[in-house]
């Protein structure tokens, strides 16, 4: 019965039986989206094209030779320069999406479970922070974590250090913090969503049939949550990996990732093509890794069951 | 026995509370510093001053940055809404061949790394010898807002009782009537709800104006540049405290009208509801 | 008055296609002036789908509406007489109760006035003067069904549809609703279509029903003749408790058919529509509470032995399970609790008698 309500109107000719293509619900439905669909078109799917295309072609200074080569690539992929910087980026995001996960989920789980009537407030409290300024996020990491900074006059304040530590500031590990702290708000949301669709009666089942907390937890809830794991992971794992502000801010020469490189093509160095290049490759080394972890983690749960 | 129980069970409430703290802390420390009279963000806290924000009017460069900011603020969360409307409406409401891929790319931004998204643009952009201006600021903030306005619209659309259109139209009332008189209104909750959202992504986005702004400069670029004067750090900490309190106030409205859409779609009951 | 021989509604093979599937499968039927007509069937059956025809929410693969004597391709739901109580009720969430009734009449330009006097007058119809102010989100279950019905009768429609207007109430309150419906249609003399899965709900209220399967009228009647003459198994299945007793033809004339059966003896009855006799072999039908107990000395001019092999308690009834010899199934009993029937051990011998009147024939 997917009679639809605009099935009527008032301009319809008289007489006409058969529902017209144009008054289906297809239509209609192609319609509405066509405006947005269309712009993601322009400013998304055609870009990505044209930066493809750029990856297999060469400029010298503003002259960009359109004959297709390799060498972009071999750069890309060969020149230890960017090989390290590649391999780096992708071990900071692997790190930040787990670190982010495992400690979104015990929180996911808290409002889920024990949040009561008021679910919401959590979840409106936890994810504010998510919302502001990604850029005054970073500067207060750099405020903690800076040689002048808090973490030091703290410590020393407290007399546990003498000197101010440079330990904290401009290497990856403070990269890692920080990108954890931007994102794992984040990633609280669809692991809330999934838990929140895992029925409750099935938990109890699970203890009926005699398995203890701990055993229901890994049995049914946390199988049935995987989709939000695996989603939270992604929107974690993908966007981190291009991160251009955290380590030009805090990461020092130790903590400098892919896209300050892509960066450095579109400006000083003036070499689009291979800029896009190591987007393209960065894009489809994050989509391999990201594939390869959601692979591990459903067959590291099936061995639970 | 009983305390180690007593912590297995509470652990979790706990936890959520560090959580808390572990999140909000390095944030709160920009509100803090900005009040503290002392150059350097340091403790202890050398007094109370509010003269990092007098000086705020005092610059010129952020006045144009703030208005800058307001003007592709506004444009981009309503640019986004009128075409997350149209794509959460689509979404939800028809089935259609292709959903499902056009839905993915539309949704597309909020999983890419954004500096991926911003070149991508850059390079169209540049082909087409497009000057960067505040225009394709706008362009790119569309792009990255209309996700999360569909996000929010679909929460309110979901719930809508198709027969609430179906009865206004039984009742006499023509297509445009119905939108007018039963859609727009119960709608406009989630719709001022995505403006909002929109506002504050645009507001707070520093990839796009940063490659797609060229001259022109919106506040979190302003603030990047003033980053390299550590001098101007206490000014840089007021502005971002400001931008700060005004985010939080526009998602506050932003999650409170969200809240009062849902309520409206929901109370509709029955069975098919 | 409405005149109660003028058709008002005229649906003439109306089929409703999706791609293979036939929702509602060349559907004919009149609906007649000041009616009070039902659909009635199971989910799925068409009822919703024909209702949403005459509403103008769908448009007909083929075939034709009249609503009036006026044709309805074309015309949309806004421009056709007819109002809808929806199963959901759709009471405007944004909207006070005062202006859920005034919607359709907004666009009527009546004057504030008038407006006023007809929203008043819809309100005390249903039970809910002084309302108007009422937050449409405030009400109870029981008043938006009233709310839904007054808004629709305020536009004094030709025809109202009522889709499944009680099945989100509980039991009580759909019994006193179903009264004060079937009171107000006497009262407003418009033709009320009804769209129910509630066998007693039609029985109770309609002047006749159309009892519907996959898509086609199965048969068009009074209550009381689709509960005592069903034409088909199905339709009598649907309506309540039925036993099926298998029967060997052994004449059929043009309006009736004589058939042997193995307790009940040779019985002469009405030869149903779509009668067809294969292998001649028949069906025949009695309704539980047609057999009753015959107590003590007690006689009746037919009737039949049996024992009691189960025995099922509900209050002011009891079901009994008889076993009759030379029968394939025991039959089903209901018996008041009058006499004791809730006492008969099982293993009993009991007599039952019967009306010949109350086997009827079957077609499959």
């Amino acid at each position: 019965m997917a009679a639809a309500a605009e099935g009527i109107s008032a301009t319809r000719a008289p007489g006409a039986r058969s529902r017209s293509y144009l008054q289906s619900d297809e239509a209609k439905g192609y319609t509405l989206i066509s405006a947005p669909f269309l712009y993601a078109l322009a400013m998304l799917g055609l870009p990505v094209v044209v930066v493809i295309a750029h990856s297999f072609w060469t400029q010298t200074y503003l002259t960009v030779d359109r004959t297709l080569t390799l060498e972009n690539y071999r750069q890309a992929i060969f020149e230890p320069i960017y090989q390290d910087l590649l391999f780096r980026s992708l071990w900071i995001s692997f790190t930040v999406s787990v670190l982010t996960v495992a400690l979104a989920y015990p929180i996911a789980y808290f409002i889920s479970f024990h949040g009561g009537r008021h679910k919401n407030l959590w979840l409106f409290v936890i994810t504010v922070p998510f919302w502001t300024s990604y850029l005054l996020r970073v500067m207060a990491w750099k405020v903690v974590l800076g040689y002048n900074g808090v973490l030091n006059s703290a410590l020393m304040g407290t007399g546990l250090t003498s000197e101010p530590s440079t330990a904290f500031l401009y290497n990856s590990t403070a990269v890692m913090i920080t990108l954890t702290h931007a994102w794992v708000a984040f990633a609280i949301l669809p692991i809330f969503v999934s838990l929140e669709k895992v029925d409750r009666t099935l938990v109890e089942a699970a203890t009926d049939l005699g398995d203890g907390p701990i055993r229901s937890f890994l049995r049914v809830t946390l199988p049935l949550s995987l989709p939000g794991v695996i989603a939270a992971l992604l929107i974690v794992m993908i966007p981190t990996v291009g991160d251009y502000v955290t380590p030009k801010m805090v990461g020092g020469t130790d903590g400098v990732m892919i896209a300050n490189a892509i960066q450095a093509q579109f400006g000083r160095a003036m070499n689009k093509p291979l800029g896009a290049a190591l987007s393209v490759t960065t894009m489809i080394a994050v989509c391999l890794m990201a594939g390869g972890t959601v692979l591990a983690l459903r067959a590291a749960v099936r061995a639970f069951r | 026995m009983s305390a180690v129980r007593r912590l297995a069970a509470n652990w979790l409430p706990a936890y959520a509370v560090l959580f808390i703290l572990f999140l909000y802390l390095p944030v709160l420390l920009l509100p803090l510093f900005s009040l503290n009279n002392s150059a350097s963000p340091r403790f202890p806290l050398s007094g109370f001053t509010l003269k990092w924000y007098a000086g705020l009017p005092k610059t010129p460069a952020l006045l144009d940055a703030a208005w800058n900011s307001l003007i592709v603020g506004v444009s981009a969360a309503v640019l986004a809404t009128v075409l997350g409307i149209c794509a959460a409406r689509a979404l939800t409401r028809y089935r259609f061949r292709g959903q499902r891929a056009m839905q993915g790319l539309i949704m597309a931004p909020l999983v890419m790394p954004e500096i991926i998204v911003a070149v991508s643009i850059l390079i169209i952009v540049l082909a087409l010898g497009m000057p960067l201006t505040l225009l394709t600021v706008t362009l790119g903030h569309v792009l990255v807002c209309v996700p999360y306005s569909i996000s929010v619209l679909i929460s309110g659309f979901e719930g809508f009782d198709r027969s609430l259109e179906e009865a206004s139209a039984d009742l006499g009332e023509t297509s445009f009537g119905t939108f007018r008189r039963v859609t727009l209104p119960m709608m406009a909750p989630a719709i001022i709800s995505s403006l909002l959202v929109g506002f504050t992504i645009s507001l707070d986005d520093f990839m796009m104006a940063f490659f797609l702004g060229g001259n022109d400069v919106t506040l979190p670029v302003y603030i990047w540049g003033q980053l390299r004067f550590a001098a101007r750090l206490p000014g840089v900490l007021a502005l971002g405290t400001l931008l700060l309190v005004a985010s939080i106030v526009l998602l506050t409205i932003a999650e409170l009208m969200r809240r009062r859409a849902q309520e409206r779609t929901q109370t509709t009951g029955g069975l098919l509801a | 008055m409405p005149d109660a021989t003028r058709p008002m509604i005229e649906i003439d093979t109306v089929t409703r296609s999706y791609g293979d599937f036939h929702a509602l499968d060349r559907a004919s039927l009149t609906i007649k002036e000041g009616e009070f007509f039902s659909l009635l069937g199971p989910s799925g059956c068409g009822k919703t789908t024909l209702l949403r025809l005459i509403a103008g929410f769908d448009q007909p693969t083929s075939g034709s509406i009249a609503i009036d004597g006026q044709p309805m391709d074309g015309i949309p739901a806004n421009a056709r007489p007819t109002n809808m109580v929806f199963q959901s009720y759709a009471i405007f969430p944004h909207l006070k109760v005062g202006e859920n009734v005034a919607y359709g009449l907004k666009r009527m330009k009546l004057g504030a006035a008038e407006e006023k006097r007809r929203v008043d007058e819809a309100l005390s119809m249903v039970s809910l003067a002084g309302l108007q102010n009422r937050g449409a989100t405030e009400l109870s279950g029981g008043q938006r069904q009233r709310v839904a019905l007054a808004r629709a009768l305020v536009m004094r429609p030709k025809v109202l549809l009522l889709d499944e207007p009680l099945s989100a109430l509980d039991k009580k309150l759909r019994e006193q609703m179903q009264v004060e419906l079937r009171r107000l249609q006497k009262a407003v003399g418009i033709t009320f279509i009804l769209v129910t899965h509630d066998q007693y709900e039609a029985l109770a209220m309609s002047d006749r029903i159309a009892v519907m399967f996959g898509g086609r009228i199965a048969q068009v009647a009074t209550p009381k003749e689709i509960y005592q003459k069903p034409v088909n198994r199905q339709v009598a299945d649907f309506l309540g408790g039925m036993n099926f007793i298998k029967a060997d033809l052994v004449e059929e004339n043009g309006d009736s058919i004589v058939v042997d059966t193995a307790a009940f003896g040779r019985v002469k009855t009405d030869r149903p529509r779509a009668f067809a006799a294969k292998d001649r072999e028949a069906t025949l039908g009695i309704r539980p509470e047609r057999l009753r107990v015959l107590w003590d000395d007690a006689t009746a001019k037919h009737e039949i032995a049996g024992t009691v092999v189960e025995r099922h308690y509900f209050g002011e009834i009891t079901h009994l399970v008889v076993d009759v010899p030379g029968m394939e199934k025991p039959l089903s009993v209901t018996e008041t609790n009058d006499f004791g029937a809730d006492d008969l051990p099982l293993g009993a011998k009991i007599r039952l008698g019967y009306d010949p009147d109350a086997l009827v024939a079957l077609a499959d």
